[in-house]
């Protein structure tokens, strides 16, 4: 498997912001892939680790917060898409996902 | 299917330890082992060293088991529960030091990404205050 880097960002626009349930959804997706993923609210960063649940909840991002993504490993262009995807349609199930994890 | 940490919630209330299963639910599914139990065995509130070991049981990973607790009483009842399990169970049992809730949640999000016992502690346990 060849390592590869990707990066993506997306406008949050949920309603209340990446509060808990949504946190728990996004770290669970980062989760069920294998390459490093961080998201940050800022282009800039910091960056923080999408796998941490306790740190992806501590982010507390309001709506119309920009969501910057960038992963690197084997599966990072999926993982981008991915995440990029679970923001855009509001955090809504999706079956792709559900067979991933 | 054990590949996953266990996850029990023990509080005073059996109430409080069914709600807070419920959040574990809803939020991150039913794909973590896990048990709650609440209450003394007359029915009032506390904690039951009983109810506990069969919680554990019922919660049973060979990954190993992290209970979450409220008060006092749930955290020595816990500690008894656990000397009285089989030796090669003991070391796979933990207390988290978190808030019962929240750290239910964050342990069962990290347990259904296959961490080990300690790495399920652990990020329950960030929450706490330093």
């Amino acid at each position: 498997m060849t390592s590869s880097s990707a990066s993506g960002s997306v406008l949050l626009t949920h309603d209340v912001g990446l509060h808990a349930r949504p946190s728990v959804k996004l770290t669970k997706l980062a989760k069920s892939f294998k390459s490093t993923i961080e998201f940050a609210v800022s282009p800039e960063g910091p960056w923080i680790d999408a796998k941490s649940i306790v740190k992806v909840m501590a982010t507390k991002a309001k709506k119309d917060t920009v969501l910057h993504f960038r992963a690197s490993g084997g599966d990072a262009p999926a993982a981008v898409a991915a995440l990029t995807s679970l923001v855009e349609r509001d955090f809504k199930e999706n079956h792709a996902d559900a067979a991933t994890g | 299917m054990t590949d996953r940490v266990g996850i029990v919630i023990l509080s005073h209330s059996p109430d409080v330890a069914r709600g807070t299963a419920d959040m574990v639910r809803q939020m991150v599914g039913c794909d973590v082992p896990l048990s709650f139990c609440g209450g003394n065995p007359d029915g009032g509130l506390g904690t039951s060293v009983e109810k506990i070991l069969k919680a554990i049981d019922e919660a049973w990973s060979d990954k190993g088991v992290a209970i979450l607790v409220d008060l006092g009483g749930a955290e020595t009842n816990s500690e008894m529960a656990i000397e009285m399990l089989d030796p090669d169970r003991q070391a796979r049992v933990v207390v988290c030091n978190a808030p019962i809730v929240e750290g239910a949640v964050m342990a069962a999000t990290e347990a259904w990404g296959g961490a080990s016992l300690e790495d399920v502690r652990r990020t329950a346990e960030e929450l706490s205050p330093p």
